[in-house]
C-alpha cells in the first residue's frame, strides 16, 4: 500500500491548487493503529471554508488507496502559522502569482511583485480574494497581485 | 469543567457570531469594493471562531447540542453576546469604531485566555488571537483615517465613539461568571487611548450605564438579527444544502 504521507502530498489546497496540504502545514500527524488510520489536520484560518473539502478529499483518497478505516481529526494547538509553509511551496506560490509570506516576526515593509520582481508595490487592501491573502498592486508593471499574509 | 467555562464559551461564541452576522450585512453595501471584501473576510473569521466556541459550549453543556443547534435554536434571552455587537451597523464610521473597540478587547481577552489552564479554551483563544491582531490593524487604521481625515469623517467617527463608549463598560463589568473582567480595562485602554489621541478623537465621559447583553438582557436590536439569521433553520429544521 502506498505510504499515507505520499498520498496526502498529492492533495492540493482547494483554493491554491499549486501547493499541497502537506506543504502548507495543514496535515499535522498521521497515526496508524489496528482500528485504522487517523489524520490530524489544522485549519489555516478559523473560518476557512476549504477545510471541509480537504477533510472529504483526505478520506476519499486514502480509501481509494486501500485504507479501510480513515478518520480525520482537527487539532487547534499549536495554531497554524505561515512559518510552516515549506520553502519549495513558497517558490510555487510565487510562480503562481502569489507573493509568499515573509517570516511572521519580520512583517515585510515592502512586498516583492511575484511577476516582475519589483520592490515598489503598494497594498490595496489588508484583505483579498481568500481569508489568507491581502491585495497588492505593483507600481512598476502595474499588475495587481495577491500576498499571502504572514500569520 | 464547570458551568462557568460553558458560559465563557457561550459569551465568546455569541460575540463572534453576532458581530460576524452584522458585518455580513455589509456584503454588497460596502463603501468601496475593498472594504466590502474586508468585512466579508472578517465576518468569516468571526463565524469560524464562533463555530469553535459554540461547539465547545455544546460539549461542555452535555445536552447533545452542537454549534448549529446553539446558533439557530436559542432565543434572545439565551444569547450571551455583549450588547455592543448587536447594535445596527449605522454608517461605516460606526461599524469601524465599534470593531476597533471590540478588536482591542478581543486582543487582551484572548491573550489572557490563551495563557489559561484549560487546554481547549487556550487553543481556541491562541488561534483567534492571531486573527484579532489582524482585524485590529484594519480597524485601527480606519479609525485613524476617519478621525484624522476630513471634517465630515471626523464628525462621524466622534459621533460613533460617543454612542458606543457607554456600551464598553459592559465588557469590563465583573460578575460571578467572570470575576476578573475589570482587570482587562487597563490593558484595553492602553491600546485605545493612544490611537484615539492620534486620530484626534476625544474620549467620551464615562457613564454609569452598563448594558446587560452578556447576562442575556439585550437591546431590541438582537431580535431582528436572530430573526434573519435563524429564519431558515426555524422554518425548515435540519435543512442542508
Amino acid at each position: 500500500m502506498v505510504d499515507a504521507w505520499q498520498i496526502l502530498a498529492g492533495i492540493s489546497d482547494p483554493e491554491i491548487p499549486v501547493v499541497s496540504i502537506v506543504e502548507l502545514g495543514i496535515v499535522r500527524e498521521v497515526t496508524q493503529a489496528a482500528g485504522g488510520i487517523e489524520v490530524a489536520i489544522t485549519p489555516t484560518y478559523s473560518g476557512c471554508p476549504a477545510i471541509h473539502m480537504i477533510e472529504e478529499e483526505i478520506v476519499g483518497r486514502l480509501k481509494q488507496a486501500g485504507y479501510a478505516e480513515v478518520r480525520v481529526k482537527t487539532v487547534l494547538a499549536p495554531a497554524w502559522s505561515t512559518d510552516w509553509i515549506a520553502p519549495a511551496a513558497r517558490d510555487k506560490l510565487k510562480n503562481y502569482g502569489i507573493a509568499p509570506p515573509g517570516r511572521v516576526n519580520l512583517y515585510p515593509r515592502s512586498v516583492e511583485c511575484p511577476r516582475c520582481g519589483a520592490a515598489r508595490t503598494e497594498r490595496v487592501s489588508e484583505f483579498g480574494s481568500t481569508a489568507c491573502k491581502a491585495h497588492y498592486r505593483c507600481l512598476e508593471c502595474l499588475e495587481p497581485f495577491d500576498f499571502f499574509k504572514p500569520l | 469543567m464547570t458551568s462557568s467555562t460553558c458560559e465563557l464559551a457561550l459569551r465568546m461564541g455569541d460575540n463572534a457570531l453576532i458581530l460576524g452576522q452584522r458585518l455580513g450585512q455589509w456584503l454588497g453595501h460596502g463603501p468601496q469594493l475593498e472594504e466590502d471584501i474586508a468585512s466579508a473576510n472578517i465576518a468569516l473569521d468571526l463565524i469560524g471562531q464562533a463555530r469553535l466556541w459554540l461547539s465547545l459550549a455544546g460539549r461542555l453543556e452535555g445536552r447533545g447540542r452542537d454549534e448549529d443547534a446553539l446558533a439557530f435554536f436559542r432565543d434572545q434571552h439565551e444569547f450571551r453576546n455583549c450588547t455592543m455587537v448587536e447594535l445596527p451597523n449605522g454608517d461605516y464610521a460606526f461599524t469601524i469604531v465599534r470593531r476597533m473597540l471590540f478588536d482591542a478587547y478581543q486582543r487582551v481577552l484572548l491573550e489572557r485566555l490563551a495563557g489559561g489552564a484549560q487546554a481547549e479554551i487556550a487553543a481556541i483563544a491562541a488561534k483567534s488571537k492571531k486573527e484579532a491582531d489582524y482585524h485590529w490593524r484594519h480597524s485601527a487604521d480606519w479609525t485613524l483615517r476617519f478621525g484624522d481625515g476630513t471634517g465630515e469623517s471626523h464628525r462621524r467617527a466622534q459621533a460613533a465613539l460617543e454612542r458606543l463608549w457607554g456600551y464598553t463598560h459592559e465588557l469590563f463589568a465583573a460578575d460571578e461568571m467572570d470575576p476578573e473582567a475589570d482587570s482587562l480595562r487597563g490593558p484595553w485602554l492602553a491600546q485605545v487611548e493612544p490611537l484615539l489621541k492620534e486620530a484626534t478623537l476625544a474620549i467620551p465621559v464615562d457613564s454609569a450605564f452598563v448594558s446587560g447583553g452578556k447576562r442575556g438582557v439585550h437591546s431590541e436590536h438582537l431580535g431582528y438579527v436572530l430573526a434573519e439569521m435563524q429564519y431558515l433553520q426555524r422554518a425548515y429544521p435540519g435543512a442542508r444544502w
